[in-house]
């Protein structure tokens, strides 16, 4: 009887151990607080995607979601270089945030409302709007997705990407054939082999396996995106201050490239009269100390990274080999979905 | 006698090249037909990988365009660019020379313990043991005498694969030969616990543990007390292959026989003078195929880390393959080529080391069991 008592008791400690453990990894510390003590940002991105995330052969970070984490830790720490990328697999991407273990994901993840709500996290913005598009052969001269009717897809199986594209063809009352694969290579293979007239998954991808044909130039990217992937940064759920620095480290991108400032010209556009500009680069207002930060945050991000545009063209756009055209990606003056609020 | 006299001596068995032929590769028209169809599929095999690594490879070039040709072959200048990462990773260039004095280091305890003619194996095992495992961290890790300190998640390559794989090996040998003599113990705590450990494992999949450590754990530590994902992994990978090992040992402990048991007892030697001295030297001896296939198949299930952000070699060469710059129908096939080829030697050389000792005790021994027909 003493010896089961003993053993409850035991096992009691060890439970509320336990508790006590969990609970104080509950217990949120202000994440601005830590980069800073810190002195660098841990940034969640993805083990190699081109364009988003990847390392070349001298081991240096690029990307678009790379040049987020830049941005941010140029407006929090003042240096761009001041980052520690922490590449995370699909599946242990969102404990590597809840856990701690990074203060922030930019890792081209797609928000949706069951991630938003259950999984602890928040989305900050969208960075890129992808969806699902078809890649064709430049010469059976196709023009949309709309005059595939007829044609043999191929589509890997078990994805979403199956589903939207049977949803499309619903839809627009075409007929349409599924050559389905399990592994993406396969489909692309098959797709080579003119087995089916069109290859389909996110956009963002189509144009990186483009360049994984034996030549690029004979296939083009149809403009149709028949599903929403809104890919864009995530913190953890319950640090408002570092959600909101975040958030407008994005915006302050974006309104960089509707006034024209750019890495380039920033400086002398310290001098400009415009008013959207001195509150952007914190030469009226006091906008930073409502982040935490100091006035000058958004001049250093693109000082140091640039504006939305440049990150882009650079990335994926005119300025690499993926040749991905702006699209939903313009800003909304010039027909994309890109919109930041104003900085006032 | 007249009968030897008159007995016509065999005629002497034509030499020579042609005659070898013929008679073993065409004795029969249905040999004949296999040495041809054997003849023409390696012919074909290797006009293929001749044709792909040689006469249709790319040999110069600057980016992934350069390999983007119709029937293109290996893209080799891809390879020279990444070469670097696919051994050290991502660990900083102008520091790569600590991961070679490692190697050297390591080498240094190895080449001792390994070649038999060489005396001192206590005071290498010793070293390789106690004093290289301490040297290799602070020479790899780094953050003192004035070394920068080099965080794990920059190492990559060859060298994680390495680092988990012979870690791994040191690590589950001992507890292997514990489980496996916890296992056979009359003690019912020790038997039942060991058992309990063995069967939990080996009814789990390492990819399941893997995620366990990198996955669950993190979440039930406090945020500051985070423990370096390549150590989780480390354990977990350790733990894992002890619990086959014991199970490889247990079988060579239960092919002796009780009369060795019953010897050293009468000897009066103690449990540990038994099995040191009597028992383990045998059955150890038994299972060294085993044993080596264990060791190989932990080097390549080190691969596995890749599924929770560690960049082993095989991890190193998927990135390699999906950088931008590189990306051409080519570039994957080089790279998994390569990481093969890497992966191969490695094995290969361990399978041969492993015949060799097996060779070398057999003679050795009294009971010579593994010997066999191969030599």
């Amino acid at each position: 009887m003493t010896h089961f008592a003993r053993r409850a008791a035991l096992a009691a400690v060890v439970l509320a151990g336990l508790a006590g453990l969990t609970g104080a990894a509950s217990a949120q510390t202000k994440t601005l607080d830590t980069v800073k003590q810190r002195g660098q940002l841990v940034c969640g991105v993805n083990v190699g995607l081109p364009g988003f995330g990847a390392a070349d052969d001298k081991g240096v970070w690029s990307g678009l979601d790379v040049d987020y984490c830049k941005a941010i830790a140029a407006a929090v720490l003042g240096d761009a270089g001041k980052v520690r990328y922490v590449p995370t697999t699909t599946k242990e991407r969102f404990t590597a945030l809840q856990s701690g273990e990074i203060d922030v994901l930019n890792r081209n993840t797609t928000w949706t409302i069951s991630r938003d709500s259950s999984l602890g996290l928040s989305f900050a913005g969208v960075n890129y709007y992808d969806g699902q598009g078809f890649m064709v052969k430049k010469a059976a001269g196709v023009k949309s997705g709309k005059e595939l009717g007829g044609a043999t897809i191929c589509v890997q199986t078990g994805t979403t990407t199956e589903l939207n594209l049977a949803d499309f063809f619903r839809i627009n009352n075409l007929q349409y054939k599924p050559l389905v694969f399990e592994k993406m290579d396969e489909a692309l293979r098959a797709y080579q082999a003119n087995r089916c007239d069109a290859f389909t998954t996110d956009a963002s991808q189509l144009y990186a396996v483009r360049l994984l044909t034996s030549n690029p130039d004979e296939h083009i990217v149809l403009p149709d995106i028949i599903s929403k992937e809104p890919l864009g940064p995530a913190v953890r759920q319950g640090d408002s201050q570092w959600f909101t620095i975040v958030r407008w480290v994005h915006f302050a991108l974006l309104n960089a490239e509707e006034l024209n400032v750019t890495q380039a010209n920033v400086d002398e556009m310290l001098n400009s009269t415009h008013p959207d500009v001195k509150r952007l680069l914190g030469k009226e207002g006091d906008f930073g100390k409502g982040l935490g930060l100091d006035n000058d945050w958004a001049y250093r991000a693109v000082k140091q990274v640039g504006n939305y545009g440049e990150v882009f063209e650079r990335n994926v756009g005119s300025g690499s080999r993926l040749k991905i055209d702006r699209g939903l990606n313009g800003l909304w003056t010039k027909g994309g979905l890109q919109y930041a609020p104003p900085i006032r | 006698m007249a009968v030897v006299g008159t007995a016509t001596t065999a005629p002497p068995r034509p030499g020579g090249p042609i005659a070898w032929l013929r008679e073993n590769l065409f004795s029969s028209w249905t040999n004949a037909v296999l040495t041809l169809l054997a003849l023409w599929l390696v012919y074909e095999a290797v006009a293929a990988v001749l044709g792909w690594a040689v006469l249709h490879a790319t040999w110069q070039g600057r980016d992934g365009s350069d390999c983007a040709r119709a029937e293109a072959g290996a893209c080799w200048p891809f390879v020279n660019a990444w070469f670097g990462q696919f051994l050290y990773g991502r660990y900083p260039e102008p520091e790569r020379w600590r991961v070679n004095l490692t190697y050297l280091l390591a080498g240094a305890g190895l080449v001792p313990l390994m070649v038999p003619r060489v005396p001192h194996k206590l005071w290498s095992s010793v070293y390789l043991l106690a004093v290289f495992p301490v040297l290799a961290v602070l020479l790899l890790s780094g953050g003192i005498f004035g070394l920068r300190h080099i965080p794990t998640d920059l190492w990559g390559g060859l060298l994680v694969t390495l680092v988990i794989s012979s870690t791994g090996i040191a690590a589950a040998f001992p507890l292997g030969v514990v489980l496996a003599l916890g296992r056979r113990s009359p003690m019912p705590i020790v038997r039942s616990l060991s058992i309990g450990f063995i069967e939990f494992v080996r009814g789990v999949p390492l990819i399941t543990v893997l995620f366990m450590a990198s996955v669950m754990l993190p979440l039930f530590l406090p945020e500051r007390w985070s423990i370096d994902k390549l150590v989780r992994a480390l354990i977990m990978v350790a733990l894992f292959s002890a619990a086959y090992l014991a199970e490889v040992i247990r079988g060579g402990l239960q092919a002796i026989q009780r009369g060795q048991f019953e010897a050293a007892d009468a000897l009066g030697l103690s449990y540990p003078q038994k099995m040191g001295l009597v028992v383990l030297p045998q059955a150890l001896k038994l299972v060294i195929p085993g044993i080596v296939g264990s060791f190989i198949s932990l080097f390549k299930d080190t691969s596995l880390v890749l599924i929770i952000g560690i960049f082993d070699l095989l991890g190193m060469a998927q990135t390699a393959s999906s950088s931008p710059t590189w990306l051409s129908p080519s570039t994957p096939m080089t790279a998994y080529v390569v990481a093969g080829a890497i992966f191969w030697i490695f094995c290969f050389g361990m399978s041969r080391y492993s015949q060799m000792l097996e060779r070398r005790l057999a003679a050795g021994g009294e009971r010579v069991v593994a010997k066999t027909a191969e030599d």
